[in-house]
């Protein structure tokens, strides 16, 4: 790889990315009130802006950037790195984060005669926390900084669950701090095991370094189960339908679209960048098992929910299962095919599924509730938001055109061409799977019945959804040099 | 046996009975627990890492023992949180992580 020990050109753009919302979440915790929420919509452009920025970087360089904290070259020092992956990651978070920040704006604005009031307080500051461990976690190059961060976003995504102080939003809340604090312990006992026997934490030096050996392949396992916990693969995914449920529309959408992904990208540079050289065919099959008994087990309970945000939330936890198919296909002659695949199902599946949880919020609070069965004829008064939903479940079932058509058709052509056709099933029933639960939505509220909106949706928020979906449907019209961007810095095993 | 290697069994033995009570103990703070007793089993086994990792002339590596004090002020934090949590829910009657036992009597027929 020729990894070179110097900062390069943009680096210090890295450095920015991370800084922004930091500051950000810290000047809204000082200031307080009112201006929190006006530093939060102030700087979500501009890290969209510097997001964009690393990544036009990383494609005039055509090799990942690299910026070494305080000029010290690991082992000694600790480097920030953005490739191809990181800084496509970087903007499809600050979009959303954008997105999530305006749409949250009407329900999350301090009242007027109030100073501060204690729940838009914590949205606006959690919110920049959440994009500043995502931030770190796809730029980071050290294992144990990688672990702060991974602590970091949990700690954000928590209060977020709980906001509103109902009680079966703490107990959801605390279930999922559970799960996040064994996966984070689990994770840690790896980063140490991983220190023990090879006395550094940079992603770069431990892929030199690393053999086959015992130490390894049980750190390996740690780290790993504790980052499925984190990314609720079944069986582990118990906590997340309550969690993302019962979630503010906006802080569900990015729990949904973004942090869960957060802890996928570090399992994706585990196996694909440190431990590539590793004979990890078998690791590889029964994370692809996982994922499709995800697949299934989470389409066919969603086929069953009442509640609206419940069913997409289900829906989650099966998309989650497409992403471990990268595992099985990623290897070998046309992992080029697999790997992209995966990155695609990240990114569709991200904006998809943003846009729908904000309509299912939008849709909840214009008729006061979010019960399928009571949906009847709601098409005819929110027909913005029912088309939001069509265009997302589109994406969801792999439809095309759209992002997750381009997905799933890489899957099966990957699975196909390395001879591995059995993923296929998944891949197949998930579609299908899908369909049904969206069609379950979507049959009521196109019916002729009548239904009276409580209050009529803003109109500003249904367009934000709406954008994020046409971009949803956009990644199906990706053209090759984007698949190339994100072949930028992935090891590929028999070339050093 | 050595000093390193019994101190490694038992930081190994503690992250065990803390996984066995994470998952078996149905009460959260149980639960928040068993999390601390796995996180001290952990911290142990950096220390001994830091142990057999010196070189260069020092005792100890310094470098695991940053991470120890590192990790144990993010387990604080997460004890904090959880413990914050736990008392919230007391507060409402039922300390358990069961979301549903709010609405089952409420709204049965949705099930």
């Amino acid at each position: 790889m020729g990894e070179p020990g110097t900062t390069t050109p943009g680096g210090y753009l890295l450095v920015l990315a991370i800084l922004l919302p930091v500051v950000g979440m810290i000047l809204s915790f000082t200031l307080g009130g009112r201006i929190a929420e006006r530093i939060a919509l102030c700087s979500t452009p501009f890290g969209f802006a510097l997001a964009c920025a690393t990544a036009f970087h990383v494609n005039r360089a055509g090799k990942p950037i690299v910026y070494l904290v305080g000029g010290l070259p690991p082992p000694l020092g600790i480097a920030l790195r953005a490739d191809g992956i990181s800084a496509v990651m970087l903007v499809a978070a600050a979009v959303i984060v954008t997105a999530a920040a305006f749409y949250a704006r009407p329900k999350f604005s301090t009242p007027d005669g109030v100073h501060e009031s204690r729940s838009p307080l914590t949205f606006w500051i959690m919110l920049q926390a959440i994009w500043a461990a995502l931030n770190i976690i796809f730029v980071g190059g050290d294992l144990f900084n990688l672990y702060v961060a991974l602590e970091l976003l949990t700690f954000a995504a928590v209060p977020l669950v709980c906001i509103d102080g109902r009680p079966e939003t703490i107990a959801a809340a605390l279930r999922y701090l559970l799960f996040a604090l064994f996966g984070s312990i689990s994770y840690l006992l790896g980063v140490a095991l991983f220190y023990g026997a090879h006395g550094t934490l940079d992603i770069w030096l431990l892929a030199q370094r690393v053999q086959a050996t015992p130490v390894v392949w049980t750190a390996a396992a740690l780290m790993t189960c504790g980052l499925l916990a984190k990314t609720a693969l079944f069986p582990l995914h118990l906590w997340l339908p309550p969690a993302h449920a019962n979630a503010p529309a906006a802080a569900s959408a990015v729990l949904s679209g973004l942090v869960v992904k957060g802890s996928f990208f570090l399992t994706l540079r585990l196996w694909f960048y440190i431990l590539p050289a590793l004979p990890a065919e078998k690791v590889a099959i029964v994370l692809g098992c996982l994922g499709s008994a995800a697949i299934i087990a989470g389409s066919v309970i969603a086929l069953r929910q009442a509640r609206l945000k419940l069913l997409i939330a289900y829906s989650t936890v099966a998309q989650i299962g497409y992403l471990f198919l990268v595992f099985p296909l990623a290897t070998g002659a046309s992992s080029a095919i697999g790997w992209s695949a995966g990155l695609m199902q990240i990114l569709a599946h991200a904006f998809a599924k943003a846009a729908m949880f904000f309509s299912a919020g939008l849709l909840a609070e214009a008729l006061g509730h979010d019960q399928i069965a009571k949906l009847g004829g709601a098409a005819r008064v929110l027909p913005l938001t029912f088309l939001t939903i069509a265009l997302g479940g589109l994406s969801l079932m792999g439809l095309p055109p759209s992002g997750g058509f381009s997905a799933k058709w890489l899957m099966l052509q990957a699975s196909v061409a390395s001879g591995q056709w059995l993923w296929t099933l998944p891949i197949l029933a998930g579609g299908l799977l899908a369909a049904g639960y969206v069609y379950r939505i979507l049959a009521p509220a196109l019916s002729d019945d009548q239904i009276s909106p409580v209050l009529p949706p803003k109109r500003s928020q249904e367009v934000i959804a709406l954008a994020l979906t046409a971009i949803a449907i956009a990644l199906g019209f990706a053209p090759q040099a984007f698949f190339d961007f994100l072949e930028i810095g992935r090891p590929v095993v028999g070339q050093p | 046996m050595t000093p390193s290697v019994l101190a490694g069994l038992t930081g190994a033995a503690l992250v065990g009975f803390g996984l066995y009570g994470l998952i078996l103990h149905p009460h959260p703070l149980r639960k928040l627990l068993a999390f601390n007793l796995m996180g001290s089993g952990v911290f142990l086994i950096f220390g001994i890492v830091a142990r057999r990792g010196a070189a260069a002339g020092f005792r100890f590596d310094p470098v695991p023992q940053a991470m120890v004090i590192t990790g144990i002020v993010v387990a604080f934090a997460a004890s904090a949180i959880a413990v914050a949590l736990i008392l919230r829910l007391s507060e409402s009657g039922h300390v358990t992580l069961d979301p549903e036992v709010w609405t089952r009597p409420s709204d049965g027929d949705t099930k």
